[in-house]
């Protein structure tokens, strides 16, 4: 999604009457959302999904012969299965649930980086990354002596390509990098990187958590090992998310959490673990979390993330356009090829107060540091406000969002 | 002119109000005190607001001169601005009294009436904007830790 390209309005979406919670007035104003990038609101179609099954179905998963529990089992298993085609994993075994973005991140961590590197190796990381790409390497750097390295950005908010390429040294183990930058939306060129990574024999995990909401993704066309993401970024429920795994790297790992559900067998003189996914599924899952993953899955899926794609593309120009013309806002993030995010600063008002201002128009977005700190350290700045752009946002949000920073800057005037 | 008018009668100019605004934009005794006695941090870690406060009492226990520094949103800073202005003069039984009576009225829900907060009655408009208290009481919670000599910094989260 390139910010020069022309687009047309007749690229725009009109499913805001699908989503339930942005029907209300806050502070006196029609609500105004844009802080997907936080948590997507979710569509009808969800919220009545997980609403039939705590109704009707549920009952444990994997576990009860009664009807019941056969019900939820299918249902969740066939939550599963939408996900694999999702991402065009190439079977079930590759897609473990977990709570989120940040669980499956922390798993290849513990179970596939932490067993095999020690004192020499290294983990690459970008300077764009969320903390919660950023610190599951750091602790297990810290277990195992080995030495987290991080790929400097430019002034736009972009990876620097060839430097990136000369610290994929014989000594990385594994590449950690964002797909979207939470913080500035940068859109990282994820399939040509893994390529270079592969080249150096280094193993990928792209954490993909503003990825999947906003583009289609194809895990194997991609070429990474890993993909991490999370269901309340796609419109679905929180606490649910998936890590998509090669099947051969997550066959040999060792689980990372005991538990019921992770076994086939289990003795006091030793335990048989069950097979994959399931081997890293321990305990009870969020069963009508997934359900409601499921539905999330149909509602993109129906929708066609590419006509998504053109929808957020042409809403975010028109914003950048928009807020760029504002005499005294700073865009932070700009990079060529971007997705549905932008941060930005006003001059002589500090995030925390624009993001107040802003609430009382009805208008939400983000103020703070979005979780990734060493961004907002690299801009000189404590924080951004950010404006984060979905599916169900429209021109004349935007409007409101530069209304209502007009009026921030009148009472800081 | 119209727009600005109607702006006047906003409520979030109860949260801004002119004296809030002042001290945000140009804060008293703003900077380093190289004197100080008794330091301490307020870390509002989510909103990014980061000050010190630094205090130097003399012999007899009165607070000789006051000063912070940091960065932070207009309700910090404004708010630890108000405080220097406050608390410099006053023996520390008394600031500890403002510290006490500026968090109970900006975190209860019910004003007491026997309170006066004289110019810091300019704070009371966070009241509405709860996710703002942190914002407005952090610099007394660094107040506070400094005259405990409290080594953590003090934090609204």
């Amino acid at each position: 999604m390139s910010h020069a390209q022309p687009a047309s309005d007749s690229v725009l979406l009109d499913v805001r009457a699908d989503f339930p919670a942005l029907d209300q007035s806050v502070n006196g104003h029609p609500l105004v959302y844009l802080d997907s990038a936080a948590s997507a609101q979710q569509p009808s179609s969800v919220i009545d999904m997980v609403a039939e099954y705590q109704a009707h179905d549920h009952s444990n998963v994997h576990r009860g012969v009664h009807t019941l529990s056969h019900r939820a089992t299918e249902a969740y298993e066939g939550a599963r299965d939408k996900l694999v085609r999702f991402v065009n994993a190439s079977s079930r075994s590759e897609i473990v649930l977990t709570s989120g973005t940040t669980e499956s991140i922390n798993l290849v961590a513990q179970s596939f980086c932490r067993p095999k590197i020690g004192p020499g190796d290294k983990i690459l990381i970008t300077h764009l990354e969320h903390h919660a790409n950023i610190v599951p390497w750091q602790i297990v750097c810290e277990q195992t002596g080995a030495e987290l390295v991080v790929a400097p950005i430019d002034d736009r908010g972009q990876v620097k390509p060839d430097e990136l390429r000369a610290l994929m040294t014989d000594d990385v183990f594994l590449l950690g990098i964002g797909h979207v930058s939470n913080a500035l939306g940068t859109v990282n060129p994820v399939k040509e990187i893994v390529r270079w990574a592969k080249e150096c024999d280094i193993a990928v995990l792209i954490d993909g958590a503003q990825g999947v909401p906003h583009m289609n993704v194809d895990v194997q066309d991609i070429g990474c090992d890993f993909y991490a993401f999370s269901g309340h970024k796609m419109f679905g429920p929180t606490g649910t998310g998936v890590l998509y795994g090669r099947e051969e790297l997550l066959e040999a790992m060792p689980p990372w959490k005991g538990g019921g559900d992770m076994i086939l067998e289990v003795r006091f003189d030793g335990t048989v673990y069950n097979e994959l996914p399931y081997k890293f599924e321990a305990g009870t899952p969020n069963i009508a979390g997934v359900i409601g993953l499921g539905a999330a899955v149909d509602y993109l899926t129906n929708l066609d993330l590419d006509r998504v794609a053109a929808h957020e593309h042409y809403l975010l120009s028109y914003l950048m356009d928009k807020l760029g013309a504002v005499d005294g806002v700073r865009l932070i993030g700009t990079a060529e090829t971007k997705a549905s995010v932008q941060s930005f600063e006003i001059d002589g008002v500090h995030p925390h107060d624009v993001g107040t201002i802003l609430d009382h128009q009805g208008v939400a977005i983000r103020t703070g540091h979005h979780c990734a700190m060493p961004v907002m350290d690299f801009f000189g700045v404590p924080g951004t406000a950010r404006a984060s752009l979905a599916m169900y946002n429209s021109v004349e949000d935007v409007d409101r969002l530069v209304d209502a920073i007009d009026k921030a800057k009148q009472i800081f005037a | 002119m119209n727009n600005v008018a109607s702006i006047a009668t906003d409520d979030v100019r109860e949260l801004y109000r002119e004296l809030i605004l002042d001290h945000a934009r140009k804060p008293r005794h703003f900077g380093r005190l190289e004197d100080a006695t008794h330091t301490a941090e307020g870390i509002n870690p989510l909103c990014g607001d980061k000050l010190k406060l630094y205090i130097e009492l003399d012999d007899s226990g009165v607070i000789r001169d006051a000063a912070f520094e940091g960065s932070g949103c207009a309700i910090s800073v404004a708010s630890a601005s108000l405080l220097t202005d406050t608390v410099i003069g006053l023996p520390v039984a008394a600031a500890v009294h403002w510290f006490e009576n500026v968090t109970a009225i900006l975190t209860s829900d019910s004003s007491d009436p026997t309170i006066d907060l004289g110019k810091l009655h300019a704070l009371e408009g966070v009241r509405e904007f709860p996710s703002r208290v942190k914002c407005a009481t952090l610099s007394w919670h660094a107040l506070n830790s400094a005259l405990e000599n409290d080594k953590t910094p003090a934090t609204t989260e």
